[in-house]
C-alpha cells in the first residue's frame, strides 16, 4: 500500500529527510516514531501529495506520488498536525464540503456515517471555531475517513486531547487499521507501543530501527533486569543475590523488592530462585522487566553507536 | 471541473458571513448613495438634467479600493491556518482551486454591482423621460470586465502571502500602477505611450464601456489579465509545494 523508496527533501541547506526507504502492507498500522523535526511531517506531506520529495521515490495505493498525484490523493486521508479546519463552517457544512471535494458518492450517507463513527452526532450544527480541541480532532478524523480512503496518513493524532479522548482515539484507529492501512507519527512511544503492528524510528532524517514494538524491544534490551519479591524485611538477601554468577547488581526498593541486573544472555533466574529457597526465603514474585520502548527510543536517538544498529 | 464550483461556493457563501465583505458592500453603498442624493440635489438647484454617470465614475475607484478587500484572504487565509493542506491533499488540481476561489469572489463582486443598478432605477423612475439604457448597459459591461480583472489580480497576490494585510496592499499597487499608466503615455513618444496606453486599466473602462462604446479590445485588454493573474496564482500555489 504504501512504499517509500530512498526518499530526500531538502529545505534550503538542511535535509529534512535523507535516504528513507520503507513500506506498509495492507490492514497494517505503522508507527512512525522520532523526536520533534525528525522528518515525520514532511514524510507524511510527501506521501500524500502536498509537497514532491527531492530525491527517491514513493507510491501509495499502486501510485507514484509524483506523476500520479491525483490519483493518490483520491485514495488517501490525511489528518495533517495542525487539524486544517474552517472555524466559521459547521461540523456538518464542512463534512458536505470535504465530500463534494472528494466525490463521495452517496454523500449524505457517508457524511452521517463518518458523523456516527466520531460520535459528533450532537455537534453536526456547531461552527468549529466554537468546539473544543478534542472534538477539532475528531471532526479531523471525519474528514480523513470520510471518503473510506485505502491508505490512512494521521500526523500526530491525540495531540492535544485529553486522557479519556486519547484513548478512545486510540481505539477508533485500532478499528480503523482492521481494514485500512494506517501511518501514524507519534512522539508517544507507548502510543506506538499500543496501537501499531510495526514501529518505524526516525532521527535526523533517517530511519534508525524498524520492526514490532516487541521485537524493537527484545532485540535491543541487552541487559536483563529482573524484578525479585521476598517475604518480610529479610536481611543479607542483597548480598546472597550478589554472589550468584550472572548478577551484576543488585538495588533494594524496599518491602522486599530488590532490582536484579543480570548480563546479557546469562539466565540467572533458577539460580536465584535457588538461592533463596534454600536460605529459607519466601520468594514472593520474580519477573523479567522488558527494557521500555521509551528506553530504546533514548538510546537510538541520543547515541551515534546506536544509529549504526540498523536493522538487517 | 465540480472542484471549481465546489471552491467557489464555499467562498461565495463565506462573504455572507465574512465583517470585511460587509464592510466593504457597506461603505461602497454608503458613499453611492450620499454622492447619488448630491447629483440630484445639485441638479434641482442648477434646473439641470442630473447625470445617469454620477454614481458609475466613483464606483469604479470604490471597486479599486474595495475588491483587494474582498479578495485578499482568500488563499492567504488558507496558509495561515494550514487548511491550505486540505485543499492541496485533496484531489483537486491547483488550477480548479485558484479558479474557483476567483469565480466566488466575482459572485461577491457581481452582487455588489447589481445592487449599486438601483440608482440608475430610481434615477430613471423620477426623471421624464427617463435615461438613456444603452450606455448604462455598456458601462456595466465594462465594469464587469473590469471587476473580473481586479479579482483576478487579487487572488494572485493572495497566493503569494499567508498574510491577508500584504495580499491587500500587492493588488491595490499592482492595481494602482495600471490606473495610473495613463500619466506615464502622456509623457512619453511612439511605441512608449502606446504601450503605457494600452496597460492603462482605466482607460479601458473610461474611454469606452462608460462612454457607451463596446470595444473588443477593452474585452481582449482585460480577459486576457484576468487569464494572466489567474495563471500566475496558479504557479504561485504551485511553487508552494517545493519550498
Amino acid at each position: 500500500m504504501i512504499q517509500a523508496e530512498n526518499l530526500g527533501k531538502w529545505y534550503g541547506p538542511r535535509k529534512a529527510i535523507d535516504g528513507l526507504t520503507f513500506s506498509a502492507a495492507k490492514g497494517e498500522i505503522v508507527g512512525f516514531l522520532g523526536p520533534n523535526g525528525a522528518g515525520k511531517t514532511t514524510t507524511m506531506r510527501i506521501l500524500t501529495g502536498y509537497m514532491p520529495p527531492n530525491e527517491g521515490s514513493a507510491r501509495v495505493a499502486g501510485f507514484d506520488v509524483v506523476d500520479q498525484s491525483l490519483e493518490v490523493r483520491k485514495r488517501v486521508g490525511y489528518l495533517p498536525e495542525t487539524v486544517p479546519l474552517y472555524p466559521e463552517m459547521s461540523v456538518q457544512e464542512y463534512l458536505d464540503f470535504m465530500a463534494s471535494l472528494r466525490h463521495v458518492p452517496d454523500a449524505d450517507a457517508h457524511v452521517d456515517e463518518a458523523i456516527e463513527r466520531m460520535h459528533l452526532e450532537d455537534r453536526a450544527d456547531s461552527f468549529i471555531g466554537n468546539l473544543s480541541k478534542g472534538l477539532r480532532q475528531r471532526v479531523g478524523l471525519a474528514q480523513a475517513l470520510l471518503h473510506q480512503p485505502e491508505v490512512l496518513i494521521l500526523d500526530e493524532p491525540t495531540l492535544g486531547l485529553d486522557p479519556a479522548q486519547v484513548v478512545e482515539v486510540r481505539e477508533m484507529i485500532r478499528e480503523i487499521g482492521h481494514d485500512h492501512t494506517v501511518m501514524l507519527s507519534t512522539h508517544i512511544l507507548s502510543e506506538a507501543q499500543q496501537v501499531c503492528n510495526r514501529v518505524l524510528i526516525i532521527n535526523k532524517g533517517k530511519i534508525v530501527a524498524e520492526d514490532t514494538p516487541e521485537h524493537l524491544q527484545a532485540r535491543l534490551a541487552g541487559a536483563e533486569r529482573l524484578t525479585v519479591r521476598v517475604a518480610g524485611q529479610p536481611e543479607g538477601v542483597e548480598n546472597l543475590l550478589k554472589k550468584i554468577r550472572g548478577v551484576n547488581l543488585v538495588s533494594p526498593r524496599g518491602k522486599g523488592e530488590f532490582e536484579v541486573e543480570t548480563a546479557p544472555g546469562v539466565e540467572a533466574r533458577p539460580e536465584i530462585a535457588r538461592a533463596l529457597v534454600d536460605d529459607g526465603q519466601d520468594l514472593l514474585e520474580m519477573h523479567v522487566q522488558g527494557m521500555s520502548l521509551e528506553a530504546i527510543f533514548l538510546e537510538l536517538t541520543h547515541s551515534d553507536v546506536a544509529s549504526k544498529a540498523k536493522p538487517a | 471541473m465540480r472542484n471549481m464550483w465546489t471552491i467557489a461556493a464555499r467562498e461565495f457563501r463565506h462573504y455572507f458571513v465574512s465583517p470585511i465583505a460587509y464592510a466593504v458592500a457597506a461603505a461602497i453603498f454608503l458613499i453611492l448613495g450620499l454622492l447619488f442624493y448630491a447629483n440630484l440635489g445639485s441638479s434641482l438647484l442648477n434646473q439641470t438634467p442630473p447625470d445617469p454617470n454620477s454614481s458609475l465614475s466613483p464606483l469604479a475607484t470604490l471597486l479599486l479600493f474595495g475588491m483587494p478587500a474582498i479578495t485578499m484572504r482568500l488563499i492567504s487565509d488558507e496558509q495561515r491556518s494550514g487548511t491550505i493542506e486540505l485543499l492541496l491533499t485533496a484531489p483537486v488540481r491547483d488550477w480548479e482551486m485558484v479558479v474557483g476561489k476567483w469565480l466566488g469572489a466575482m459572485g461577491f463582486g457581481v452582487i455588489i454591482l447589481a445592487v449599486t443598478w438601483f440608482y440608475p432605477i430610481l434615477l430613471n423612475m423620477i426623471t421624464s423621460p427617463g435615461i438613456d439604457q444603452g450606455p448604462l448597459v455598456s458601462a456595466y459591461l465594462g465594469m464587469l470586465l473590469m471587476l473580473s480583472a481586479m479579482v483576478a489580480i487579487g487572488v494572485m497576490a493572495s497566493a503569494l502571502f499567508a498574510n491577508a494585510i500584504a495580499a491587500y496592499f500587492t493588488s491595490l499597487g499592482i492595481l494602482l500602477v495600471l490606473w495610473i499608466m495613463g500619466l506615464a503615455a502622456q509623457v512619453s513618444s511612439g511605441g512608449l505611450t502606446t504601450l503605457f496606453n494600452y496597460l492603462d486599466f482605466s482607460a479601458h473602462f473610461f474611454n469606452t464601456g462608460y462612454a457607451g462604446v463596446i470595444d473588443t479590445r477593452d474585452l481582449a485588454y482585460y480577459l486576457s489579465l484576468t487569464a494572466l493573474a489567474l495563471f500566475l496564482g496558479t504557479r504561485f500555489v504551485e511553487a508552494r509545494r517545493w519550498k
